[in-house]
């Protein structure tokens, strides 16, 4: 109890004392207006101390609430978005590979990966501070969010580390075995996912914009860490591992698009937390984000199924839901960055992009990028990343000050033509990462577990094969 | 196996499943009491169609159709094929088939009727 008074009542105190000077000297009673300011100067403080908390309690409950709607992005939305893209034998397998992440990665987190991630440590990883959650409380920490407990910070980011991995698990569908899938997920989250948060968003990280690092990348919520990073690692799967038997003779129709339906919509509106979270408060930036998301994959939408319309005379469900995804993933760097308009280029772009990259590009080369994690998060994350060094606007996020204070131009447009050689850094030390991480990933858990379930299971499906149960359980009597 | 040979037949008919309805009303208005209703895939001359799914062609050629079994007394046969045809017609490729087969014997598994009383 006492404790707790004295620093209230030396508050008190400063600012009585600092109040002094500006009292009237000449009034006579000199007791009572004294007592009376001071009265006002301890009610004041008493109330910025009531605005700070009603702040961070309102940002605090937008961060929560955003930390939920990106759990929900993986389970269950990419969990119905992939399982609604594969045969139905293997719809209990795609979606196990998601939900394990939530169990696994929660846990990782938990003993060490957030330390790697946000501790502090060189410009590459970040240290062993944060170990076993020490020091992760109800205390913020100025340097990510000043607002919010560093332990909401903690959970939000967990959301991110979740999910990154997941949309890697579309390149090798329907042909890993789940051993080998955990280990390569647990390793590939050690050994790129925490290394290129830090060097993103971390404290002196080596692409750090916020925290002044060396190659100040643009990437509000994860374009070159979570797009990039896994689309890329998606890509060199589907080579490595081969691919599904029977492809491309056999017929692999999504076995329900409905599904896929249901899981593309959950993500679109996860994203909200996804994207205008990453401003880790509730204030005008979260706005801006959830605008220019939300533009940006209704005309991504738009741009994917009006190709597809252009070239095959119908637009489909599958290219529309597909379309958006691709515009959320393309917007997800620039979120922060740029007005609606430039959103509504970007998702344009991205939709018509992706939609080549998976229409031609993929059937070009052969590789089977089974549901087209690298056709949508490769190819539009690393679009998005060099669009933001294009449109990034100092009037949305004054991220660059002069030595006077002054905010300087952010992105290309804006006559920062720089930036867009950032960008180019930083999307080539993902793509670098991820190839040379995953590759040796990759070895490891091949030489070891081995990737690929047996022929035969791969006929069965991974439902029966790998967990011995049935997504779609058929009995006369049921 | 010792049993009677009877005069039934029984009626297939592979249709349109948008007109399972019409042909189920068609039959019942001219005294059809039971039938037994599958969902089936198949073709005939009836070419498939393409789906298209993030720019890969796949090409359908089972099509949905609806499939419904009876089995008649021979007296009955011509009218149920009359109502079949009337209903189920569009005079497009694709309207399906009706098949006739001789049936020597029913049974009622509740009381073992046999003959045309089972049907």
């Amino acid at each position: 109890m006492q404790k707790r008074l004295i620093p209230g009542l030396s508050l008190v105190l400063v600012f009585f004392s600092l109040a002094q000077p500006l009292l009237p000297q000449t009034a006579a009673p000199a007791a009572a207006p004294a007592s009376a300011s001071s009265d006002t100067n301890a009610r004041l403080a008493r109330l910025e101390l009531q605005a700070a908390d009603a702040k961070s309690s309102a940002d605090n409950a937008w961060m929560l609430t955003s930390a939920a709607l990106v759990l929900m992005m993986t389970g269950p939305g990419l969990a119905l978005f992939y399982g609604g893209l594969v045969r139905k034998k293997n719809v209990l397998g795609t979606m196990m590979q998601s939900f394990a992440l939530m169990a696994v990665i929660t846990v990782l987190w938990g003993l060490f990966s957030f330390s790697l991630a946000f501790g502090s440590g060189n410009s590459f990883i970040g240290g062993l501070d944060h170990l076993f959650l020490r020091g992760v409380g109800a205390a913020p920490d100025g340097d990510y969010a000043a607002t919010i407990p560093l332990q909401t910070f903690m959970v939000y980011q967990l959301m991110f580390a979740i999910i990154t991995p997941g949309l890697i698990a579309g390149a090798f569908a329907e042909r890993m075995k789940f051993s080998a899938m955990m280990a390569f997920m647990i390793l590939w989250s050690i050994v790129i996912y925490d290394p290129m948060a830090h060097m993103v968003w971390g404290k002196s990280g080596l692409l750090n914009a916020a925290l002044g690092g060396r190659f100040p990348t643009l990437d509000f919520a994860g374009g070159t860490v979570v797009h990039i990073t896994s689309g890329v690692s998606a890509l060199v799967c589907a080579l490595y591992m081969g691919k599904r038997l029977g492809y491309p003779k056999e017929p692999m129709p999504p076995h329900s698009v409905v599904l896929s339906f249901i899981g593309a919509c959950l993500l679109w509106v996860g994203w909200f937390g996804f994207n205008a979270g990453s401003a880790l408060s509730a204030g005008s930036l979260a706005t801006s984000a959830f605008v220019a998301t939300h533009f940006a994959a209704a005309a991504a939408a738009v741009g994917w199924a009006g190709a597809e319309w252009l070239r095959n005379g119908k637009p489909s469900v599958l290219g529309a839901i597909s379309g958006s995804v691709a515009g959320l993933v393309a917007i997800t760097p620039a979120a922060g960055f740029v007005k609606p308009m430039p959103a509504l280029v970007i998702g344009l772009i991205a939709g018509v992009f992706c939609y080549w990259m998976v229409a031609k590009v993929k059937a070009l080369f052969g590789y089977d990028d089974s549901l087209d994690a690298f056709g949508v998060h490769g190819a539009g994350g690393t679009l998005g990343a060099l669009l933001t060094g294009v449109f990034a606007s100092s009037t949305v996020n004054p991220m660059f000050k002069d030595a006077q204070g002054h905010t300087m131009p952010s992105g290309m447009i804006e006559g920062n033509a720089h930036q867009l050689l950032n960008q180019f850094v930083g999307v080539a030390i993902s793509w670098g990462l991820a190839i040379v991480g995953t590759l040796v990933i990759l070895k490891i858990v091949d030489a070891t577990i081995g990737l690929r379930v047996a022929p035969e299971e791969e006929i069965q499906g991974l439902d029966l094969s790998q967990h011995g149960e049935e997504g779609y359980f058929w009995e006369p009597s049921a | 196996m010792r049993f009677e040979k009877n005069d039934m037949t029984k009626v297939e008919a592979v249709i349109q499943n948008s007109k399972l309805d019409a042909v189920k009303t068609a039959l019942q208005e001219i005294g059809v009491e039971g039938m037994t209703v599958l969902e089936v895939r198949g073709h005939g001359r009836q070419k498939g169609h393409t789906e298209v799914y993030r720019g890969r062609e796949y090409s359908v050629d089972l099509i949905p159709k609806t499939k419904l079994e009876m089995v008649l007394a021979d007296t009955m046969v011509e009218k149920a094929v009359q109502a079949i045809l009337g209903a189920a017609r569009t005079g497009k490729i694709g309207d399906g088939k009706i098949f006739l087969t001789r049936v020597d014997e029913a049974i009622r598994i509740r009381n073992e009727e046999r003959g045309e009383a089972a049907l």
